[in-house]
Order: structure tokens, then C-alpha cells, then sequence
């Protein structure tokens, strides 16, 4: 049966352990906010496209900018 | 009726705000945009690549037709300001919260965690999305604080920095209960599964050696939720005992140590498990009880004062020189400048300028006041246009409207009735006690050694926790239900207080009528668009703001010539348009013989001398406000307090019934004594109102719900926050909050029944483990899910 007390105690181990993990996530903040961390990873990181700042003057043809009416 | 619309063929929506566009004017591309403000925002994100920003969600902007004077943000580069602003800094980077009303979906999320994109000294900015604030990490050497205040004001994300925020440190999140109910659950989940071979012993399953240990494995789990989770309770009773109550959390402290004891000497003479499964469920249970219905809506503040309100600096005139000051360092018989659009932060004499001021938040007047130079303003008024000089008179802290808070009755928190909840727990205890003592008198006949056994079983078995379990899951549930209708209650008390309510006290302005919208109409002789336009002309002329509406509504042509204008103080206007000699005025300027009597205010037109007619200016009622208020007179006494003057007087008392008691021009003084007055008669009052002038009212009265026509602005401190246009929604609510009541108590009567079928085995004493860690649990679940079921159901029929 002393196997049952190694199980035993392994168990509340885990059990522990899980305890701690809820206390650190709970200081952590982690349940304050349910909405961003949510969103926030279905945000794609693309590739800064090349701004362009001379509006109507701009002279890039490759420029997709609406402010840049020459196109 | 002559009407004149501008409206579009087909409505055109602005690509940024979303809001319908007035005309096609204002357009980049495909897209139409409905002011200047938006189009601005618009290219700011378009040449930065930001322009996900429209993708994520449909119209994410916000309107931003009142532009935000350039040098807004100038205190912000104030050391001293700085100081108190700012959480962390270091050499390199330095750390700043700003509350951003505005934040609303995940597009703003998006944008305002690209902001280092539109400038690069920011490192990091992190959203907290439930309390709309924005933690922005950045380098000093590289931008300022002002820089980044005014980028977040350029793409529509202003951030909000009032006198609170210098004054007092944000509250810290509590998150105790939290971690008290971390423990319990694993202390509870960890003593039933140990409880088990317990559990079965009697099925031949027991080994005596290993049942020693688990008994007291449990024994030590339990500690920690005896005196760590319990703790709650014990503060909670105790502070009860000290002010002379007893509430229903002493019941209950006294079940949860009556049964620790008589487990642990169970488990010393080694007489059986005891009943540390029990005990840990139900504290597990109430804890989650609690956190439910203390949930706060974090987003909101339900404590704001008048410095929530106020600006946290001010420009002060020095020698010539603009100096932004903070509030506090504001002393008598300095010059203030005040900007169009800005708060007057303490009252003063006006020195310079053309006042006109919007006191409707502070004082309830609809119409904004003319003011000329030498006279006085008080605090808490917003200029309207262009810039103003003050000399202060008294400090911001003694002035007029913030000496309210220092009235005697605000102080003090005011003594509330007990909730029904412990008035029940109360009898509930005495029948308990009378149980148990019946019981030992019948064992001491019988059978003494059984004595102990059965009373400590009767006094576990009855502890009122399904009382307290079915009241804080229902009021939790109820908050919620009502959250989802947009009022938000402070906390579970005031469900109960508004369920009891026999007057309800309205405010008039902004409440009843609607933030901005007045609506105009002319009624007379017939009048071609050239005397239309020609009236407003003239009216153009003018600043007040009667005029000004007039003005908008007539049109204008810019080329009449104006000749002879002359501007009589408090009677009206008059003045040679091209031809025709006009003027507006009250009747007695106009010479008017026949008076109109209407709700509203009048404003009479001669034109060559002749009586043509007149405009009619009505606040606009929000849109079922009459028939909310024929349905509520028919159970309440309804009052009205306005700021305002009576002239819609009759109009109201049509609506409101003739039992109704209107009052007009109080100030926010005589609103706190009229509640107090209903009081004294012992009326349980229902105060709604919106301003700062009702502050005092609404913390006096039994209930006081504050309106908000979005729930970003400020509200003064109140029980409840309602959204503006939910108000109509007032008979539901208060009927859920009546229901509330019932639920508890047919949970509590179903409670009962368990109650009674463990008593049946306590009394005699044969109330086994195993029976009670069934009892406990299932009783708590269906409790649970009872409140649930009734709640939703209640809001559906």
C-alpha cells in the first residue's frame, strides 16, 4: 500500500503546483483584462508599407496612398 | 411652419466615425468623410500604413467636429506636472497610464498599440482594454509627454487627464478574494477526493492504516481555508458584532467553527473523518458567491467628484507670459486665461473678453449665459466662445460649486437600511437554535452520549449558507442582467433599495431633455427664403445663443448688407437688412401685443414694424420620456428639480401628472435639502439626474442613478450609472430589482427542503459523512444554478 502514499503525495504535488501557477498568473494581472490579450493575437504583423507623405505632389508610381490623387 | 432641410438624396456615412455626412463636400478618394476632424485622422493613419485600422472593424472613429485647441496639452511639459503624472522613469524610458475614454473595439486596440509607428520615441504601449487605459512605454530623450498627448489627441484617441489624477493614487485591484478562492477550491477539490475511500468504508473498501492518514492529510488541508479563505466571514461578522448587528455572516462563522472543532475531535479520538469536505465546500461556494456579486465594472467609477470634472492645469497670465499652472497652485487674484471650450476651474471676475458660458452641467440652466466684463463666473462653467481673462476670487478648493462637497451630510456615510437578507438569517438562526436545543434535551433523556454527536450535526447541517449563497448568486446575476441593459448598480445593496422606492425626483436638463439638441420652429405669417435668410443675417450678428440657433436655422445670405445694428442686453436685436427693418426680440422690445404661451422660450420677429410671428425654441425631450413618466406616476410620486428656469413649466406638469411637485431654479444646494425633506417623511427616494449640480442629491438619495449618454463621460458620484437612452427602460428595471427579492426566497424555501432532510439525520444523530458531502454540494450547485435559471427567466417575461 506505501505506493499509494507515493502517489499521494505526488499528486498533491501537481496539485500545488497548479496552485501556484493560478496565484502567480492572478498577480500577474492576467484576469483583469479578457478582451485584449484575445484580440490582440489575431493581429497580423505586416510589413510597414512605405508611407508617403507629399500627397498630391507624389511622384512614386507604385504608391497606393488615396491621399495621392495623381493615380 | 416654414422648414428648411438640407438633407442629403442618399445618407452618406463617414468612412471614419461612421456618422451620417451632411454633404459630399469633405471626401478623399471613395470616401466621404462628415467633418474635417475625421478627414484628418484619416490621412494621419493613411500616410502611416495604419489604415487596418477601418479594416478590423466597421467605422471605429469618433466623431471629431470640435477641434482640440492646439496648445491643450502645454501643462503636460511642466516638470512638477509631470511628476505627479508619471508611474516610472529611469534614465532612458519613462512609464505613463492615460485613461482613453474612446477605446472601444479591437481597432483601437490595434492602433494605439502601433502608436510607435507614428512616433518612434515610443517603445511599448500596452492596452488595458476593461478599464480603457493605455500603459505607453517610452524614451524621453527621444519625444515628450506632450508630444505623444497631443499624436493620441490627432488620431482621435484624447486622453483624459483631470484634477484626480493628481490628487489621489488609483485604488489597487483587490484581489484577495481572489486568492482566498484559489485556496479554498484547492484545499476543497484535494480533501473530496481524499474523502473518498471515506466515503466507501462501509463497503468493505476501508484499510484502517491508510484511512489514519488521509484523515489527517485532510485535517492539514483544511487549515489553510479555516484560516486563511474563512477570513472574510469572520471580518464581515465581527464588524457586525462591534456596530451591534447581527448579520448573516455570524450564523454562518459560527456553523464553519462548530464544524471545524468537531472534526478535529473526531479526528483526535479517532471517531470518524469529520467534516472537513463540508466545511471547505461551502466556504469555496460563498467565496464564489461574493466575488460574483462584488464584480465591478472596472471601466466605471461610481466615487468621482467634482475633480473628475476639472482640468488638472490651467493657463495663468504672468507678467504677459502663459504659464500652465496645476490646479491646486491656483491663488486668489490671479489672471486666468481661459480658452474657448475650457473649464473655469474656480470662480472669479471676468476681466477680459466675451463671456459666454454653458452652466448646464453645473447648474441644470439649459441656455448658455452672457456675461460681461466685471461680472462674476463661477467655477465649473465651459466657455463657448473664444478666450476670456479672469481674475480669481477664491481658490479652486473654496469655490462655489466644490464647497457642496464639504456640506456635513456628504461626509458622513449615511446609515442604510440592513438587507432583508439579514433580517431573515436572524430567524432562521433562532429556529436553529431552538432545534438543536430540543434535540440535546431529547438525547440527554435518552441517550446522553449521542448529545454531542447530533447538536454539533444540527448546527453544521443548518447553517444558513444556502441563504447567503442563494442572495449573492442572485444578486450577481441581477447586476448582471442589468449590465446588459446598460445600468450599472455600485453594488448588490442598491438592487434592494431600488425594488423599495416610492418617489422618484427627476432632474431636468440633461436628463429629461437631451445633452445638445433643442429644436426650433417659427410660427406666424408665411415667410419667403429671402426674409428667412434676411432674419438670419441679422440674427448672425449676434452672439447669444438664441441667436445663434435662429441663425443656423434660417440660412443666411452673406451678401445682405446690415446696417444699424444694434444689441439690447436681455431684450434682443434689431438692425436695416438691405430694406426691411428688423427685429427679434422678447415681446416687450417687439412690440408683440398678442403673447404666445408655449413650453420653451419665444423669440418674436417684426419685420418694417409689422408682427410676422414668432420662433419657438424647445428642449428636446428624450424620445419617450412622456409616456415613461404617464407609466410612473401611476405607482410613484414623481418631483421634478430643475436648475432652469419655469418657462416649460406647464408642459412638464402635463406629462408628469398634476400630483406632481416641479421645482425650478434650485440650486444644487436646495436639490440636496429637497431630498433630505422626503426623507425626513420618510420617502425611500429614487433620484436621476446627470450633472454636477445634482451630485449632492444623487449621494443623498436612497438611490441615485446618474445619466450618461456614453459611458465614457464623467458621472458624478451616484449608485448607479444608466445609459441616457435606456432611461425609458426605468419600470423594467426597478421590476427586476423587485424580483430579485423573490428569487431569493423561493431559492431559499427550496434550500430549506435540503435543510430539512439533513436535519432529519442530524437530529438523530446519524448524519454521516458521506450523506452531508452530498447534501453540501448538491444543494450549493442547484442553488447556483436555480438563481440562474429564475433570473434569466424573470428578464425574458
Amino acid at each position: 500500500m506505501s505506493v499509494i502514499i507515493i502517489l499521494l503525495g505526488a499528486s498533491l504535488l501537481v496539485a500545488i503546483f497548479f496552485l501556484a501557477a493560478f496565484i502567480w498568473s492572478v498577480r500577474n494581472g492576467q484576469f483583469e483584462d479578457d478582451f485584449s490579450p484575445a484580440h490582440r493575437m489575431l493581429f497580423e504583423t505586416k510589413p510597414v508599407e512605405t508611407g508617403c507623405k507629399s500627397g498630391n505632389a507624389c511622384t512614386n508610381k507604385n504608391c497606393k496612398s488615396t491621399i495621392c490623387k495623381n493615380h | 411652419m416654414a422648414t428648411i432641410s438640407v438633407a442629403p438624396d442618399t445618407k452618406l456615412q463617414c468612412a471614419h466615425c461612421g456618422e451620417d455626412c451632411p454633404d459630399m463636400k469633405i471626401s478623399l478618394g471613395d470616401k466621404n468623410f462628415c467633418c474635417e476632424g475625421c478627414k484628418l485622422v484619416y490621412e494621419i493613419l493613411n500616410e502611416n500604413g495604419l489604415c487596418d485600422y477601418y479594416t478590423l472593424n466597421n467605422n471605429p472613429g469618433q466623431a471629431q467636429r470640435i477641434p482640440v485647441r492646439k496648445d491643450k496639452f502645454a501643462f503636460l511639459d511642466d516638470k512638477k506636472i509631470q511628476q505627479q503624472l508619471i508611474q516610472f522613469q529611469d534614465d532612458t524610458q519613462t512609464h505613463i497610464t492615460f485613461y482613453i475614454p474612446h477605446i472601444h473595439c479591437s481597432s483601437c486596440l490595434w492602433l494605439l498599440e502601433n502608436l510607435h509607428r507614428l512616433d518612434s520615441g515610443i517603445q511599448r504601449v500596452t492596452v488595458n482594454f476593461a478599464k480603457k487605459e493605455a500603459l505607453i512605454i517610452f524614451r524621453q530623450r527621444e519625444t515628450s509627454l506632450r508630444h505623444i498627448a497631443e499624436t493620441l489627441t490627432s488620431i482621435g484617441y484624447e486622453p483624459y487627464i483631470s484634477l484626480q489624477d493628481l490628487r489621489q493614487q488609483k485604488p489597487r485591484v483587490q484581489r484577495g478574494l481572489i486568492y482566498r478562492l484559489g485556496v479554498a477550491g484547492f484545499c476543497f477539490a484535494n480533501i473530496m477526493l481524499l474523502s473518498f475511500p471515506e466515503y466507501f468504508s462501509h463497503y468493505g473498501y476501508a484499510d484502517v492504516k491508510m484511512n489514519h492518514i488521509f484523515r489527517w492529510l485532510n485535517l492539514t488541508l483544511s487549515l489553510p481555508v479555516f484560516f486563511y479563505s474563512a477570513q472574510v466571514f469572520y471580518r464581515s461578522a465581527w464588524g457586525g458584532l462591534k456596530s451591534g448587528f447581527l448579520n448573516i455572516d455570524l450564523p454562518i462563522v459560527l456553523a464553519i467553527i462548530v464544524t471545524f472543532i468537531r472534526s478535529l475531535t473526531d479526528v483526535f479520538t479517532d471517531s470518524g473523518a469529520g467534516y472537513f469536505d463540508s466545511m471547505t465546500g461551502i466556504v469555496f461556494f460563498m467565496l464564489v458567491g461574493r466575488i460574483l456579486q462584488d464584480k465591478t465594472y472596472q471601466g466605471l467609477s461610481f466615487d468621482r467628484d467634482y475633480t473628475a470634472y476639472f482640468p488638472i492645469a490651467i493657463t495663468v497670465l504672468k507678467d504677459g507670459q502663459q504659464v500652465p499652472t496645476a490646479l491646486p497652485d491656483i491663488k486668489t487674484n490671479d489672471t486666468l486665461l481661459i480658452h474657448n471650450q475650457e473649464l473655469i476651474p474656480a470662480d472669479g471676475i471676468l476681466v477680459k473678453g466675451n463671456a459666454i458660458i454653458d452652466y448646464s452641467f453645473v447648474t441644470g440652466e439649459a441656455v448658455p449665459v452672457q456675461k460681461n466684463a466685471g461680472e462674476i463666473v463661477y467655477a465649473g462653467g465651459k466657455q463657448l466662445e473664444g478666450n476670456i481673462e479672469i481674475l480669481t476670487i477664491k481658490e479652486v478648493a473654496q469655490s462655489y460649486l466644490t464647497s457642496l462637497w464639504n456640506r456635513e451630510e456628504l461626509k458622513t456615510p449615511r446609515e442604510k437600511a440592513p438587507s432583508f437578507i439579514h433580517l431573515l438569517s436572524r430567524y432562521f438562526t433562532w429556529v436553529v437554535l431552538a432545534i438543536a436545543i430540543i434535540t440535546a434535551t431529547y438525547w440527554w433523556a435518552h441517550d446522553p452520549s449521542r448529545i454531542w454527536p447530533a447538536v454539533t450535526a444540527v448546527l453544521i447541517v443548518a447553517c444558513p449558507c444556502a441563504l447567503l449563497l442563494a442572495a449573492s448568486f442572485t444578486n450577481g446575476h441581477i447586476l448582471r442582467i442589468l449590465s446588459r441593459h446598460h445600468l450599472y448598480l455600485r453594488n448588490a445593496d442598491a438592487i434592494e433599495r431600488l425594488a423599495d422606492i416610492d418617489h422618484i425626483v427627476f432632474d431636468k436638463t440633461g436628463t429629461l431633455t437631451g445633452k445638445a439638441t433643442s429644436s426650433i420652429s417659427y410660427q406666424g405669417m408665411p415667410l419667403t427664403k429671402e426674409k428667412l435668410w434676411a432674419i438670419g443675417s441679422l440674427a448672425a450678428q449676434s452672439t447669444h445663443p438664441l441667436s445663434k440657433m435662429i441663425a443656423s436655422f434660417c440660412g443666411k445670405d452673406e451678401n445682405l448688407p446690415i446696417r444699424n445694428f444694434r444689441s439690447v442686453a436681455a431684450n434682443g436685436i434689431s438692425g436695416w437688412v438691405q430694406y426691411n427693418f428688423i427685429q427679434l426680440g422678447n415681446a416687450a422690445f417687439t412690440g408683440t401685443s398678442h403673447k404666445v404661451h408655449t413650453e420653451g422660450s419665444t423669440v418674436y420677429v417684426t419685420i418694417d414694424g409689422q408682427q410676422t410671428g414668432c420662433f419657438i425654441i424647445r428642449h428636446h425631450y428624450r424620445e419617450g420620456i412622456s409616456a415613461l413618466l404617464q407609466h410612473l406616476r401611476k405607482k410613484y410620486v414623481l418631483s421634478l428639480l430643475s436648475g432652469d428656469n419655469d418657462a416649460e413649466a406647464a408642459y412638464l406638469q402635463e406629462m408628469m401628472g398634476p400630483s406632481a411637485s416641479l421645482h425650478f431654479a434650485q440650486q444644487p444646494a436646495d436639490k440636496l435639502g429637497y431630498i433630505l425633506s422626503l426623507q425626513k417623511q420618510g420617502r425611500r427616494v429614487l433620484m436621476i439626474g446627470d450633472g454636477l449640480n445634482d451630485a449632492g442629491a444623487l449621494k443623498q438619495s436612497d438611490v441615485g442613478i446618474s445619466l450618461t449618454e456614453n459611458s465614457n463621460n464623467f458621472t458624478p458620484a451616484s449608485d448607479g450609472i444608466l445609459e441616457a437612452d435606456q432611461m425609458i427602460q426605468l419600470p423594467r428595471f426597478i421590476r427586476i430589482c423587485r424580483n430579485n427579492k423573490r428569487i431569493i426566497v423561493i431559492t431559499f424555501i427550496i434550500s430549506l427542503l435540503y435543510n430539512i432532510i439533513g436535519l432529519f439525520f442530524a437530529t438523530q444523530g446519524i448524519l454521516s459523512p458521506l450523506t452531508a458531502a452530498i447534501l453540501m454540494p448538491a444543494s450549493s450547485i442547484s442553488i447556483v444554478l436555480l438563481t440562474y435559471g429564475l433570473s434569466e427567466w424573470m428578464d425574458r417575461a
